[in-house]
């Protein structure tokens, strides 16, 4: 008999041992003579579940998780392949409440399909959207995007559709494509789980936006912290051009186009578009003034769609269902779905896309399962190292644009860190401080310089010397920062440090204090 | 003149013992007629000398027609980049928020002292490089790592002593 099974091939189910459970299925198989077909898929995001193997049984699929390899003749033993009972059960995985609650639309299919086989990619709906792109022709492709509200997800929500205008209607010679994949926010990995577990759908997303507004060049700038990711990317833009979906004239449409994987070197800075435009260029990654934008003057001086991974991602299932379809999800000016990253010090760590409007509390708490360590959850960063800790007591905060910056917040690429309450506030701010130092691009004093005096004050604060008058002098730095810094760098790194001592300012003047005792 | 290939004294690392100018000649040329090529061009030096050697500068120069500063100045800019080889094992600690929040921070001070090493060192018998990273997108198994390019997650001190013991103990990996 031949059983099939699913395995992630994902990071994150790798870094829990994946490959060491894959090995012991297929040694044990062979063993009892067995015929076992294990496919390895992304994730489907339930990372306390990983490694989590799926079972392909007449009924559907039967999960079974966190599998170590010690229990893999155990599951033999209950007939796993039939779908058999053992304590490690998951049921049907979309079954599972986790899952069950999401909207999954960009990840529809990641964690599900072979993210190395195109074929696979085409029986689960790939390729619809671009269908209907090229039978609405560029104009509508690019008023379709804009009606569905989709904002930009690398953070700072500006409507993807208005870019793809502004670039569709400048006059070149050549234009670009430019995917940002520089995913580098703390507590932020869904660019990631797609790359690794749907990289077809992101191929898809560039071409439309290729085909939107008239470029034949693309490329995809990631990180070379993620060689998983690099790897799946580029073994998928080969699979799509030898299907015929990447190169001239695409499915005898009459448009052609190409697409590269580019790595960048461990600089945090060139998730900003203009400095990674600028690392693309091969040089160092400073940040560029805006205007020009990119859309008019980007990769080389030539007209440049750069838009994050989810947006991107998110691109070919706007077009196979329609906007309307993704602008009736959401709340207020925020529309469509938003993939939701829990983690940190969190019970049920994972990827949650849901249409926004959840709020904090059921995130961190209800879905999340509060902490991992099982103390009180006691501060939660939300979008990355340049966002703003939240407390308890602003747990009612609806995941929106809009919310979080009227609380002095971000929702970023929508990572949520979670933090019991053995956490020093003071010595966050601090970190802040010190990674926008070892981060900066230069370009700017206030980011450069102010910074490292960041980093300094917050010493003399966290050692109780003339705190009051260190507090406000933080206070004036992160001001100047916010105001005086061309990128989100400099500018947002006050949000983590001012959102700490406004919130929890008893670990600031803590140490003062007990020196006065 | 080139100005470039005159100041053979300032050069006060000497390159890697596989050092070879014409492959790593090749290696540059192979990316210098790409748009933007210099980063995989750097990128494809370290992979085959495990660094980019001041050796390196004139030739990437000549290949992309910059001056050495400017090459200088991109190499010096990524955190990547490194001018000396690594130790035979390279564990590259995550040190951002995430991993912050499940103890991260006091995992790889113990770890570093117990090895009398900053971030960035080599240990004496050169078995084991420590390096900082901010973020391998692990965040829901933290503290996480790269364990010469493998990610493990929900690092524990005896975890993290069982891969120093491993990499003190046995041959580069492949």
């Amino acid at each position: 008999m031949s059983a099939r099974i699913y395995l992630p091939r994902d990071a994150g189910a790798l870094a829990l041992g994946a490959d060491a459970v894959a090995a012991a299925l297929a040694r044990e198989a062979r063993a009892r003579g067995i015929g076992l077909d294990i496919v390895r898929t992304g994730a489907r995001g339930l990372y306390w579940l990983e490694p989590m193997l799926e079972v392909a049984t007449p009924s559907g699929r039967i999960a079974y998780g966190p599998i170590a390899p010690e229990e893999v003749g155990s599951l033999f033993a209950a007939d796993f392949l039939a779908g058999g009972a053992h304590p490690k059960q998951l049921g049907r995985p979309e079954e599972i409440p986790f899952l069950k609650r999401q909207t999954r639309l960009t990840f529809a299919r990641c964690g599900i399909v072979d993210p190395a086989s195109a074929a696979d990619y085409a029986a689960h709906g790939g390729w619809l959207g671009l269908a209907r792109a090229l039978a609405l022709g560029p104009a509508a492709t690019v008023e379709e995007v804009v009606a569905s509200g989709l904002r930009g997800r690398g953070g700072a929500g500006f409507p993807t559709g208005i870019k793809w205008r502004t670039a569709a209607g400048a006059k070149a010679a050549r234009k670009y494509i430019v995917c940002n994949a520089d995913e580098g926010d703390s507590g932020t990995f869904a660019d990631r789980m797609i790359m690794e577990g749907d990289p077809f759908v992101l191929i898809e997303g560039m071409l439309i936006a290729g085909y939107a507004v008239g470029a034949s060049k693309g490329y995809l700038y990631t990180r070379s912290e993620y060689p998983h990711a690099i790897a799946a990317m580029n073994a998928a833009i080969l699979a799509a051009r030898s299907g015929g979906f990447l190169g001239e004239n695409i499915q005898d449409s009459g448009f052609s186009f190409d697409l590269e994987v580019r790595v960048g070197a461990g600089a945090y800075v060139c998730g900003e578009e203009t400095a990674l435009l600028d690392s693309l260029e091969g040089k160092r990654g400073v940040v560029r003034a805006k205007p020009p934008l990119p859309a008019l003057q980007g990769l080389f001086g030539q007209p440049t769609v750069i838009n994050n991974v989810i947006s991107l991602a998110s691109v070919p299932i706007i077009l196979a269902e329609g906007a309307k379809a993704y602008q009736d999800l959401g709340y207020g000016r925020s529309r469509g779905t938003m993939p939701i990253q829990l983690a940190g010090n969190i019970r049920n760590p994972g990827l949650f896309e849901a249409a926004f409007g959840v709020t904090l509390g059921e995130l961190v708490e209800e879905i999340g399962g509060g902490t991992a360590s099982g103390r009180p959850v006691r501060a939660v960063q939300v979008g990355g190292p340049l966002g703003a800790y939240f407390p308890r007591a602003l747990f009612d905060t609806p995941f929106d644009y809009e919310a979080f910056a009227a609380r002095d917040g971000l929702i970023g690429h929508g990572g949520v860190v979670v933090f019991d309450d053995s956490v020093d506030m003071a010595a966050q701010a601090r970190f802040a401080m010190e990674f926008c130092a070892i981060e900066s691009c230069g370009k700017c004093t206030p980011c450069r310089l102010g910074s490292t005096r960041g980093v300094e004050v917050m010493d003399r604060i966290r050692a109780g010397r003339d705190v009051e008058k260190n507090l406000a002098l933080i206070t004036d730095l992160c001001e100047t920062m916010k105001f005086g810094s061309l990128c989100a760098l400099g500018g947002f790194t006050p949000y983590p440090v001012m959102s700490a001592l406004t919130h929890f300012r008893d670990d600031f003047t803590r140490a003062a204090a007990q020196a006065a005792a | 003149m080139d100005i470039a290939m005159t100041d053979e004294h300032s050069r006060h690392a000497p390159p890697p013992p596989d050092w070879d100018a014409a492959r790593a000649g090749a290696l540059i040329a192979a990316e210098s007629g790409r748009e933007g090529g210099l980063l995989p061009a750097l990128h494809a030096v370290q992979a085959a000398f495990g660094c980019v050697p001041e050796a390196a500068e004139p030739l990437l120069a000549s290949a992309f027609n910059l001056s050495r500063a400017e090459v200088k100045g991109v190499i010096g800019f990524y955190h990547d980049f490194r001018r000396a080889p690594a130790g035979r094992h390279v564990l590259k600690l995550c040190r951002a928020e995430a991993c912050q929040s499940m103890n991260g921070a006091a995992l790889a001070a113990d770890l570093l002292a117990r090895l009398g090493l900053d971030w960035g060192g080599t240990t004496a018998d050169g078995a084991l490089t420590i390096e900082a990273v901010y973020c391998l997108g692990l965040c829901a198994m933290p503290p996480a790592a790269l364990f010469d390019g493998a990610p493990v997650g929900r690092l524990e001190a005896g975890r993290l002593a069982a891969l120093v013991a491993e990499a003190r103990q046995t041959g580069p990996s492949a």
